[in-house]
């Protein structure tokens, strides 16, 4: 394999998009705590799962976020949290300068639009018992964006877009593969053209050979149609090659950020260092070298 | 050179489905020496779990057709009667599976699934005497207050410390062989790294030979001795772990290799990737099976490849790519 | 626990209630169910009838005749409409012929249905699973007084095996006793036999899939030891909890089995008042009925807590 790679992407830093520096998302201080109740009668708090304690971060319009963090750290609640999809304890989130943080359902549905999420497991994440032209011809729908012919239209191109085709249109969910199914998931979340995309663990539970083309899947859309990610994965590998900033999350909090490649090859925090140092480098003569210095369990 | 502990000449696993026969593992065939790691690298469908599983038996069923022959220290594996097996399982032979959860019985405690295990085997081993055992072997994996934890139902510990719990149950009885699979797949990386550094420790301290099975080349890289590369059921190419690496023959291989992400390296403008899906097994394409997918398919490809020794100054490595081996180094970049 | 158990105890106050609530309000407001009326009889005069609300109490504002009503359920002095009787005598009295009834064909279906899930689990796909299913299904499909007239037909009447009624106190005649229930418990078996034989089938199939008796075989356990104490565990779990309810349920007295076979018990009586729609009894019986249903709800709930460390009784944090 080639030693030196093209240029990495962290130089580009002229793509359109990405040089607008307008802040897309704010999150300020955002707390989520789940209270603990115990009491013979009445329930009585007497302890808190701090699942979010005091995030804070930002999001350009056209940038990706990495959010790093292994399990228990609390990034799928900071994710719900951010969504409105939990209410938050406390803390802001503002979405286009707007302040979203507990606003009602009815209220956040407009919003819904604009901020959609892929979900981590392929399987779970889609109805088995509809058509997957349904699944993302729903958002379409139940929004009022389109209906009848105009609806299959508006999917078939989006389903050509994931690199689909019409034909499976009228498929079920268990006919796919795992990744074609996390496809059709990312066809459903782009339905409603969002401005900002949630993308939870998108390709943990999928194969290898496959990640990359869902990797490479997901930068392309955003190059065409000028998408802004959160990206969260326990795999800072794969979080490496998407995004332009990495958050580290650890025990509820960010414990480091910065850009990418920075926080990469430059680790301030002694969580984001034992990260690093965990994950396996598929080079056998390096990870006998590395196993010689730091020595072995 | 140390002969083989365990032998697999020509495995073929089957399963009769409603849509068809299901061939599972195709004419798989390895040793394994006293102390050696091999790994099994492979994606879901490759039968790498099924061939792990074959093993010990574990895949018997109504349904499934089994060929072939193994063996292990001359005893055979895949037509011994059910009482032979079972002695072989867990004292000679151990197996770890990939999700620690499920894996252990929710509803009693480690260190009672850990007695069991000894007790199946040792009748004269009294429950007391297996669970000082128990607690010994909690121990020995690194658990920390292996005492109390051994009092522990499975939900209440990480998935790091039942996967360690998984092992010490694997060793109870000191077997001579641990097949791991994919034992780090449901952990986070930093438990993954401690669980193969655990791993590692077992197989240079008491020479466990261990077959490690998993689809994860970075972990493979760290641990392995040599390695079979499968995919749809059968092995596209084998060799030492430094040849897999820095030679590999099948563009499989190559793909896997390439789609990696590496920290220590620049980042590409773009991921390389594998174009396609892993094939059906119930609906494999003629000849090569990765043909569909290879960006260097030719006309003989239509023909199945054999795995052959195609290198002379490489007798051990062996391959199912048509291709000329110069050929291979130029298409590899 | 305690916070457990104090706080269903509060739930079962507030069941008791409701229950009680609904059953009046309806009792109220059914067409026909004028109490007074109908106790005056054919010859009906107004005077009479006002005679009556008032020796009663029909012509008190509702909420007091349901407190007044309620009053008397808990001290014993309630008297039904028709007939006269003290209420709670009466479901004392009742009370060894449904016991009796429920707690013998409890036994009969759960070693049964237990006995036949167990063989067509291990025998799945054969023939005995094939012949025991249809068995299962027969007996899920066909309706209790169908199964009553049969037997009775061809095990009392025709035959005269077994006697065809009637309930004689254990105490008094432990023979006759035992024949008069032996129908009666093969009846109201029948259908759960069938039901529970089904789920601990398919609890065991699920049970021999899941990764932990794969790791129990791995380990190199007896294929006896793995199903008796991975597979059997596991699957006897839901059926605890299944038990637990429907016991509760039939202690409050089955009403169709006592009618038919004539026992004497809290069904047979539920059964004659609500022909009679005569509202105490009625009333006596299904607090009795909900009383035990919470019980054992709560009873049920505690064992599954022991039976699966998993679970902690009450709410968790979310």
């Amino acid at each position: 394999m080639t030693a030196d790679g093209p240029i990495s992407k962290g130089s580009l830093d002229v793509s359109a998009h990405r040089r607008d520096g307008e802040v897309l998302l704010e999150v300020h201080d955002l707390v989520k705590h789940f209270p603990v109740k115990r009491g013979l009668l009445f329930d009585r708090e007497v302890d808190r799962i701090r699942a979010v304690d005091g995030v804070s971060f930002t999001v350009n319009r056209g940038e990706t976020l990495g959010l790093v963090g292994e399990s228990g750290s609390g990034k799928s609640t900071l994710c719900r949290a951010v969504l409105q999809l939990t209410r938050p304890t406390s803390g802001s989130v503002r979405f286009e300068g707007r302040e979203i943080a507990g606003l009602s359902r009815r209220a956040m549905r407009p919003l819904r639009r604009q901020l959609q999420m892929i979900f981590q497991d392929p399987y779970a994440s889609l109805n088995p018992r509809k058509r997957i032209g349904q699944i993302v011809g729903d958002p379409l729908r139940l929004q009022g964006v389109a209906s009848g012919g105009e609806l299959r239209r508006q999917v078939r191109e989006l389903l050509d877009r994931v690199g689909l085709s019409p034909e499976h249109h009228d498929r079920f969910p268990h006919e796919f593969s795992g990744g074609q199914r996390q496809r059709i998931g990312i066809a459903r979340a782009l339905a409603l053209r969002p401005k900002l995309i949630l993308a939870d663990e998108p390709v943990s539970a999928l194969d290898v050979s496959i990640r990359a083309q869902i990797v490479n899947l997901l930068d392309d859309l955003q190059d065409e149609l000028g998408l802004t990610y959160v990206f969260v994965a326990h795999d800072i590998g794969v979080v490496r090659h998407v995004a332009d900033r990495i958050a580290v999350m650890h025990e509820g909090r960010i414990v480091e950020e910065g850009p990418a490649d920075r926080v990469c090859e430059q680790p301030r925090d002694a969580y984001t260092k034992t990260l690093l140092a965990a994950v396996p480098i598929p080079d056998p003569r390096e990870a006998r070298a590395r196993r010689q210095t730091v020595g072995s369990d | 050179m140390s002969e083989a502990l365990l032998s697999v000449r020509d495995l073929r696993v089957g399963f009769v489905t409603e849509g068809g026969l299901l061939q599972a593992v195709d004419g798989i065939s390895f040793d394994l020496a006293a102390g050696e790691v091999l790994a099994i690298v492979g994606e879901s469908g490759s039968g790498k779990s099924v061939t792990a599983q074959t093993m010990l038996g574990l895949t018997r069923s109504t349904n499934a057709r089994i060929e072939g022959w193994a063996s292990y220290r001359g005893t055979e594996l895949l037509e011994a009667d059910d009482a032979a097996i079972r002695d072989i399982r867990g004292e000679r032979i151990a197996m770890v599976f990939q999700d620690p959860m499920t894996s252990f019985n929710p509803v009693y405690r480690i260190g009672a699934q850990i007695g069991e295990a000894i007790r199946a085997h040792r009748r004269d081993v009294s429950k007391d005497e297996a669970r000082e055992r128990a607690v010994e072997l909690l121990d020995a994996v690194g658990i920390p207050g292996a005492e109390r934890r051994v009092d522990s139902y499975p939900h209440e510990l990480s998935g790091g410390m039942r996967q360690r719990a998984m092992i010490a149950m694997a060793l109870a009885l000191d077997p001579e062989v641990l097949i791991a699979d994919e034992p780090t797949t449901a952990l986070d990386v930093t438990v993954q790294a401690q669980i193969l550094r655990l791993l590692e420790r077992l197989n240079r301290e008491r020479g466990l030979a261990t077959i490690l099975i998993t689809h994860d080349l970075g972990v493979v890289a760290e641990t392995a001795d040599r390695v079979l590369v499968m995919y749809a059921g059968r092995v596209v190419e084998q060799g030492t772990l430094d040849e897999i690496f820095y030679d590999p023959q099948h563009p499989y291989t190559w793909g896997l290799l390439g789609s990696l992400t590496r920290l220590d390296r620049e980042r590409p403008e773009r991921l390389p990737q594998i174009e396609g899906t892993p094939p059906s097994l119930l609906d494999l394409p003629p000849g090569c099976s990765f043909r569909p997918r290879c960006p260097h398919e030719f006309e003989k490809c239509s023909e199945l490849p054999g795995l052959e020794a195609r290198l002379p100054e490489a007798p051990g490595r062996r391959d199912r790519c048509w291709l000329d081996p110069a050929d291979k180094r130029e298409r590899r970049q | 626990m305690a916070r457990f158990v104090v706080r269903r105890l509060i739930g079962m106050v507030a069941v008791l209630f409701a229950v009680s609530a609904i059953v009046f309000l309806v009792f109220n407001v059914i067409p026909n169910s004028d109490p007074a009326q109908r106790m005056a009889g054919k010859a009906a005069t107004p005077r009479l009838v006002a005679s009556i609300e008032e020796e009663w109490g029909f012509d008190d504002p509702l909420p007091q005749q349901y407190l007044t009503m309620m009053k008397k359920v808990f001290s014993g002095e309630l008297i039904s409409y028709f007939g006269r009787e003290d209420v709670d005598e009466r479901i004392v009295e009742g009370i060894p012929a449904t016991f009796s009834l429920c707690i013998g064909a409890a036994a009969i279906w759960l070693f049964f249905g237990l006995l036949f899930g167990y063989l067509s689990a291990m025998n799945a796909g054969g023939k005995l699973d094939r012949a025991l299913t249809i068995l299962a299904v027969a007996g899920l499909s066909m309706p209790v007084p169908f199964i009553a007239a049969l037997f009775l037909n061809y095990l009392t009447y025709k035959t005269e095996i077994f006697p065809s009624g009637g309930y004689v106190e254990l105490t008094a005649d432990p023979l006759e006793w035992l024949e008069h229930l032996v129908v009666p418990w093969i009846t109201l078996a029948i259908l759960y036999v069938g039901f529970y034989s089904r789920v601990l089938r398919s609890n065991m199939l699920d049970a021999m899939d899941e990764d932990y008796v794969r790791t129990a075989r791995a380990k190199g356990l007896s294929e006896r030891r793995v199903i008796r104490r991975h597979v059997l565990r596991n699957s006897l779990v839901p059926i605890v909890t299944l038990f637990g309810l429907d016991v509760g349920v039939l202690l409050g007295g089955a009403i169709v089995i006592e009618g038919l076979f004539s026992l004497n018990g809290i069904g047979e009586y539920a059964y004659i008042s609500l022909q009679n729609v005569d509202l105490p009894p009625i009333m006596a019986i299904t607090l009795f009925g909900a009383f035990f249903i919470v019980v054992f709800n709560t009873l049920v709930d505690i064992a599954y807590a022991y039976l699966d460390p998993r679970v902690q009784l009450g709410e968790s944090a979310r």
